[in-house]
């Protein structure tokens, strides 16, 4: 297989993974580590250093649309981007001293649990909770668009939010993802912000938490230049056909389909970094 | 002057990342384009990992290879430009708090900006760039392997 091949090859699978990424929620990076390096048998390495490239490409295109709807809140994301930044940092030099095949064995795992926490019910909450001090003094409270109007929510447990960014943060760094799961989870189900503001400001957290890895990534020689173009490219046009179709497709068994996929990468990743074939 | 207000400032954010995000994609087709046309029949080899070439690591090889319209230098500043964008956006906020006069996010945007910065800086200190050496023009199983490692 010569290069213009491979290109092609890695192209088509950026653009899948984009695709069902940015149609169930789950981003496409989650896939494109396990595609490179189980498929192509590319160096882990690699594969992380050309997924944190693509997700900042469709974390910020995602974001450029979802900003100016009015369901960001730029607040919330930028004072928990302390978290998120500082512990991509964290990941990123952590992934240079742990071998590739203890990556793949937290790969499977964060796997196993993205699939279990998108697809588990989401209760509904009591509305207008207690006004939190620090949420008041950060200015977090606010309101998000909805068929009835602005509908205001209250953000209740910043340091619970804040610790488990880092988290997310982390794994960003160590594993190339957007860990949107994690990003969700603190925000949805710890912070309680309504779920919609959650995703939308997870993805816009995103971009620059995975900046801050992959200038990291960057200066270690991990971003092969002739990997990483087709990987953004490939992702970044499947995403934007995710997006456009998404508000007209049924993406309920896509979901349950794609996290079956999930689950199955999961478990592979696992089973190669354990046998220490990666 | 009008006044900054949140919705504003949303707006040029969604702006800001929309064009960094397209003018980092053109960059890095041009650069592949180029790059598979003279190399699209070499044979790539990601089994082994070799590390990039100093050239294509710090901000200024890779400015210095771009110029010199190197593929894949231009790819590499290309994916400099895309990790620049969410760094353009950190900057703008800074800029839109102070306008607000709200020190506490003033603060909170200047410390993410200089964790960002920090992580993208340290290819300076880590790497030194011959001034004499270029990247080579294609990648392929057959180069020698680099003689430096991590």
């Amino acid at each position: 297989m010569n290069s213009l091949e491979f290109s092609l090859l890695v192209w088509l699978g950026g653009v899948a993974a984009g695709f069902l990424g940015s149609l169930t929620g789950l981003g496409g990076g989650i896939v494109i580590v396990p595609f490179l390096a189980l498929w192509l048998g590319v160096d882990i390495r690699y594969a992380i250093g050309a997924s944190l490239i693509s997700i900042i490409a469709t974390s910020s295109g995602a974001a450029a649309v979802y900003v100016k709807e009015g369901y960001t809140n730029f607040r919330i994301g930028m004072f928990l981007e302390i978290a998120t930044t500082v512990g991509a940092m964290a990941g990123a030099f952590l992934a240079a001293e742990v071998s590739p095949s203890a990556i793949a064995v937290v790969f499977g795992v964060v796997l196993l649990y993205s699939a279990y926490q998108s697809n588990r019910p989401r209760p509904e909450r009591p509305e207008n909770a207690a006004p939190d001090p620090v949420a008041t003094f950060l200015k977090m409270d606010s309101s998000y668009p909805t068929v009835h109007g602005p509908q205001s929510y209250r953000v209740s447990n910043v340091p619970g939010g804040f610790s488990l960014m880092f988290v997310a943060g982390t794994l960003s760094g160590l594993l190339g993802i957007g860990s949107g799961a994690v990003k969700v989870l603190a925000m949805d189900q710890v912070m309680r912000i309504p779920f919609k503001v959650s995703t939308t400001t997870s993805t816009f957290m995103i971009g620059v938490t995975a900046a801050a890895s992959a200038g990291v990534y960057l200066s270690r020689g991990y971003i092969d230049p002739v990997l990483a173009m087709p990987v953004m490219l490939g992702v970044l046009a499947g995403s934007m056909i995710g997006a456009r179709i998404l508000a007209r497709a049924e993406t309920r068994i896509l979901r349950i389909v794609f996290s079956l996929v999930i689950l199955a990468l999961g478990a592979d990743l696992i089973y190669n970094g354990l046998t220490g074939r990666i | 002057m009008r006044e900054w207000s949140d919705d504003r400032v949303q707006g040029v954010i969604g702006t800001l990342l929309r064009w960094g995000v397209i003018f980092a994609a053109l960059m890095v087709l041009a650069g592949g384009a180029m790059y598979l046309g003279s190399c699209g029949s070499t044979i790539p080899d990601y089994r082994v990992f070799r590390g990039e070439p100093p050239e294509l690591r710090a901000v200024t090889g890779i400015v210095r290879e771009a110029a010199s319209l190197n593929p894949l230098g231009l790819i590499q500043f290309g994916l400099l430009l895309l990790i620049a964008t969410p760094l353009a956006r950190v900057a703008f906020s800074v800029v839109a708090f102070a306008l607000q006069r709200d020190r506490t996010y003033v603060v909170v945007t200047l410390f993410v900006l200089a964790v960002v910065l920090f992580g993208l800086s340290r290819e300076g200190s880590n790497t030194v760039v011959p001034p004499e050496r270029f990247a080579p023009m294609c990648i392929s199983s057959d180069a020698p392997p680099p003689s430096f490692h991590r």
